[in-house]
């Protein structure tokens, strides 16, 4: 080793390995590899929502300058198979989704030809000389006119109606009579955009003699994507490599499988060239993935004491024209999580999932669950306000206690551990709860409009077990010692920001005892790494992180095995300690005193590995070991020799992190402005590998709630047009529209994994929004106010304030 | 129809024929090699693409490379000198100022500027001066703390 072993990474804030090259600019995305012979593509999209398309001329832009090639639906349709959908549900209808628009575009976006050419500026010129003979169609852009028997999107179904299904345990109805009083609510979960900072894009490169094809792509899921592609373009798995290069934030977005990487793959094959395509802005607004897009109303029933005792939540989901990877699947998250952080022995769920002339919905940041605790957060909001009650009493009273986990919920999941009372303890302690109630009074005596917002939230993270996913759960890890004792890991898991080169270091260090600059973290590369699932729904800790803890274990056991025979010493005498297999300090002399010499070997070629010197010892350093199981003269019977240990992770259960936020906000009479007073956030993660990136994540996660509680929505009109196409129109939180947050924690293991590991990824996401609209709602009371659907800008607060 | 340059980026001479539509993002990047500056956006709203131009930050997406033609060009880059990292890039390191790393240039780029106008700036200063940056991993907190320590640091030295 290089460096000492610097020891209890776990647990730390280490300074994350990934940053030097980011920070100086040296990082490489997709579109900064440059590979010699590069076209550039350029896509047509449709520019109305539903059309028949009557004729495309590519004639002018096929003799543009620069022009390769151009190729329209007809094109393809035959030699591409469909974009994937992966959701298994009964009798889901799922349309035909080519990678070009055949006879009909369905939304605005909706790609209908691409051109290949010398440069992007060549590829954008001719594309703009292709033109589309459109006839308009009627459009349906709401979800409950579709349901109601809007017009018809796809010719082959007979409604837009693409599934309905009714999800929950316990007698819902028997809920309902029995208790002593009820409150409905409709609520709006408006569609939001991703955007990751960096667009989507692809490089691909067919290499004609190997007949082998290279695709860079900006993915979440580099595996998943293989598989796909290579069934949708027709060249075998194992001749088709994908690499994601630096990934800009994904958020769910490029967790999917979309028409532009096959079509890009499949240009290459037939152009024999390196072909690249960069995602506008305008673009991924348009033609990535939407989140959220769900129409509900939530009926819940409780006792007077406010134990509650049932809780309904109908709702019309809006898939957008064609499903992606996990379209329908979201909402069915949605109905998982229903039951919160409470007991609710009856809980029912109502989806009707429909077809609109608009970009599919799929997972954005929580995915389906946001949507949930949302739901579930303003119904004991509701609750309260109903019985007079104090919000947070209200939760207090509906919590399950610690002692009973694993507790089962009325929606099917068993919540693998908890203490949800110690978390809205610990935020009522950090926020002043009772005194900031006290100051709430006083202030609106003084005519100021104060606050305060509070959401104890459960998630549903880890995804998880292989049984509760359309294609496995698992997660997979490789640790290699190489000849010079530097560590290798190799993970299925594809970080894009999370900084798993660094906390998945740290596990490693701390297990083999070496300094964390020794190793490094490989990840995001078919041709390299093993396969594996993938990073989403807070999974790549909890599960690809066990898989790498329990790899090591496994090597280690080798590695104890070759020290054991080296060491001439009973298995049970050699003990693993600061990076070293000793033998233990009693008993060391007599066993160096037997040792066989190792079996001499002739003078070794130039380019040969070093000789190992491990004769007479009485410890050996990994390194040693390492050298010994490559050079291979000195192993014992039956053992293979290299040092890598793999393991594929099956989890038994998801994990069910948690957490309290409160939010205090006051609002501005005179212009209905909000400003965050305060923001407390205690989560519970389980075991913390490096606190500093935990912090990070909840950041990232509130703030995109503040964007989608505050600022957020992307508008489609009544013609289906894309009002929100920029980032002009479609409002993302900036810095000065952020409070100072406290954060801290409580620390509750996951008994599912060895680590503990709970998950962070979304909690922010989850656990904030309710916090921020009941604040706002509650600040807003006086005015007779008990619901306001997000986003909740200074226009609706103004105009509850000023009765317009 | 191309037009000669000659722009020095990084402290060096460059001379080159663009075609009068180029942006100087896509210069910087195609034509130099210079891949840190990013583009997110295209329209100036999210400063993934800020470069110094002349001392100033300017979105390079909406500067065409004619336009800074005798101009001197900074970019990410050239920020380290000497193999020393700027203040502010190792603030963003310390203090975990990035995720993803795609905002990352723009924001050290923006960040630098700010601490030459305003070697102190409050919360509030930091917050208004990143008006014209939009990140989407960190929630900020993390950047205005990495900026509150390169403003120390600088201070010290």
């Amino acid at each position: 080793m290089t460096d000492n072993y610097m020891g209890n990474y776990v647990g730390q804030r280490v300074k994350r390995t990934e940053d030097p090259r980011l920070i100086r600019g040296l990082a490489h995305y997709v579109d900064d590899i440059s590979l010699p012979g590069t076209l550039h593509v350029a896509f047509v999209r449709s520019y109305y929502a539903h059309a028949q398309i009557n004729s495309i001329d590519t004639s002018a832009a096929e003799s543009a300058p620069g022009v390769v090639a151009v190729y329209t639906g007809k094109d393809v349709a035959a030699k591409i198979g469909p974009v994937p959908c992966a959701g298994a549900l009964p009798d889901l209808k799922v349309p035909d989704h080519r990678v070009l628009a055949t006879n009909k575009v369905y939304f605005v976006g909706h790609p209908v030809a691409v051109v290949v050419a010398s440069d992007r500026y060549a590829a954008r010129d001719a594309a703009d000389l292709i033109v589309v003979d459109y006839e308009e169609l009627p459009v349906v852009t709401d979800v409950e006119q579709s349901a109601a028997g809007g017009p018809v999107i796809h010719d082959a179904f007979s409604n837009n109606i693409a599934y309905r299904l009714t999800s929950g345990e316990g007698d819902i109805d028997a809920a309902f009579a029995a208790a002593d009083r009820t409150v409905k609510q409709r609520v709006l979960h408006k569609r939001l955009a991703p955007i990751a900072m960096e667009p989507r894009g692809v490089l691909a490169r067919y290499f004609p003699g190997e007949e082998e094809l290279t695709l860079w792509s900006s993915t979440q899921i580099p595996h998943l994507m293989r598989t796909q592609v290579a069934l949708m373009i027709g060249i075998p798995e194992n001749k088709l490599r994908v690499i994601t290069p630096e990934v800009g934030g994904g958020f769910g977005s490029k967790l999917n499988v979309y028409a532009e990487e096959a079509l890009l793959g499949w240009i290459s094959m037939q152009l024999g060239k390196p072909v690249k395509w960069i995602e506008t802005r305008r673009e991924n607004i348009q033609a990535t993935i939407h989140g959220r897009g769900q129409v509900g109303d939530i009926e819940v029933a409780f006792k007077n004491d406010g134990s509650l005792t049932g809780l309904r939540y109908s709702v019309f989901a809006d898939l957008g024209a064609y499903h992606q990877l996990l379209t329908p699947a979201i909402p069915t998250l949605t109905g998982l999580m229903l039951s919160g952080a409470y007991k609710i022995p009856a809980i029912q769920m109502n989806i009707t999932a429909c077809f609109t002339n608009k970009m599919a919905t799929d997972a954005y940041r929580g995915a389906g669950r946001p949507e949930a605790t949302y739901i579930v957060e303003r119904a004991l909001d509701l609750v309260a306000a109903e019985l007079g009650a104090d919000p947070a009493e209200v939760r207090r009273k509906n919590f399950p206690a610690p002692s009973e986990f694993p507790f089962h919920t009325a929606t099917g999941l068993d919540y693998d551990s908890g203490d949800y009372e110690a978390a809205l303890n610990k935020a009522q302690e950090i926020a002043g709860y009772a005194k900031l109630r006290e100051e709430q009074k006083k202030a609106r005596d003084e005519g100021r409009l104060i606050g305060i917002g509070v959401s104890t939230y459960v998630e549903i993270c880890a995804l998880g077990p292989s049984q509760a996913m359309p294609a496995g759960g698992w997660e997979s890890a490789t640790v290699r010692i190489e000849p010079t004792g530097k560590v290798t890991i190799l993970t299925g898991a594809s970080p894009h920001g999370q900084g798993q080169e660094t906390s998945f270091a740290q596990i490693a260090a701390d297990e083999l005892g070496v300094n964390i600059n020794d190793v490094t973290v490989i990840h995001g590369d078919t041709g390299v790494v093993q396969y594996g699932i993938g990073t989403f729904g807070s999974r790549a800790t909890a599960v690809g992180g066990t898989a790498v803890f329990v790899a090591i274990q496994k090597l280690k056991e080798k590695a104890h095995k070759i020290a054991t025979h080296i060491l001439q010493a009973d298995a049970s005498r050699v003990a693993f300690e600061g990076g070293k297999y000793s033998l233990q300090a009693a008993k060391a002399a007599s066993a160096a005193g037997t040792s066989e010499p190792v079996v001499p070997v002739g003078e070794a070629p130039a380019g040969a590995l070093p000789e190992p010197e491990t004769e007479g010892k009485s410890s050996l350093t990994l390194q040693e070991i390492a050298l010994e199981a490559h050079v291979a003269k000195n192993l014992p019977p039956d053992t293979e020799p290299g040092l890598s240990a793999t393991y594929f992770f099956e989890p038994k259960n998801f994990t069910f992190p948690f957490g309290t936020h409160i939010a205090v906000v006051e609002v501005d009479r005179e212009t209905g402005d909000i400003k965050f007073l305060r923001y407390v956030a205690v989560d519970d993660c389980g075991r913390v590998i490096n606190p500093m990136l935990v912090d990070g994540q909840v950041h990232g996660g509130i703030v995109q709630s503040i964007g989608q509680a505050m600022y957020e929505e992307v508008v489609y009109d009544e013609s289906g047009q894309l009002i929100t196409g920029t980032l002009m129109d479609y409002a993302v939180p900036r810095a000065s529209h952020i409070p100072n947050f406290e954060l801290d924690r409580t620390e509750t293991p996951s008994p599912v994994n060895p680590l503990g590991v709970k998950g962070v990824g979304e909690a922010g996401t989850i656990g904030s929004t309710p916090a921020i609209v009941g604040a706002i709602v509650d600040a807003l009371a006086p005015f007779g106010v008990r619901h306001l659907d997000m986003p909740i800008k200074p226009e609706n607060v103004w105009r509850i304030i000023n009765g317009h | 129809m191309k037009k000669a340059i000659n722009l020095s980026v990084n402290g060096v001479s460059h001379t080159d024929e663009v075609e009068p539509r180029m942006l100087l993002v896509h210069y910087l990047r195609d034509v130099l090699g210079l891949t840190g500056t990013h583009v997110g956006c295209e329209t100036s709203l999210c400063g993934a693409c800020t470069v110094m131009l002349d001392g100033q930050a300017v979105k390079s997406c909406t500067v065409f490379a004619v336009q800074a033609d005798g101009s001197q060009v900074t970019t990410i880059e050239g920020l380290a000198k000497n193999g020393e990292l700027h203040p502010v890039q190792e603030g963003f390191w310390e203090k975990h100022g990035l995720q993803c790393g795609y905002c990352t240039p723009g924001m050290i780029v923006t960040a630098a500027q700010l601490l030459d106008r305003n070697a102190a700036p409050s919360r509030e200063e930091i917050c208004h001066g990143l008006e014209g940056n939009l990140c989407r991993c960190t929630g900020y907190q993390h950047i205005i703390e990495a900026i509150e320590y390169a403003a120390k640091k600088a201070g010290q030295s």
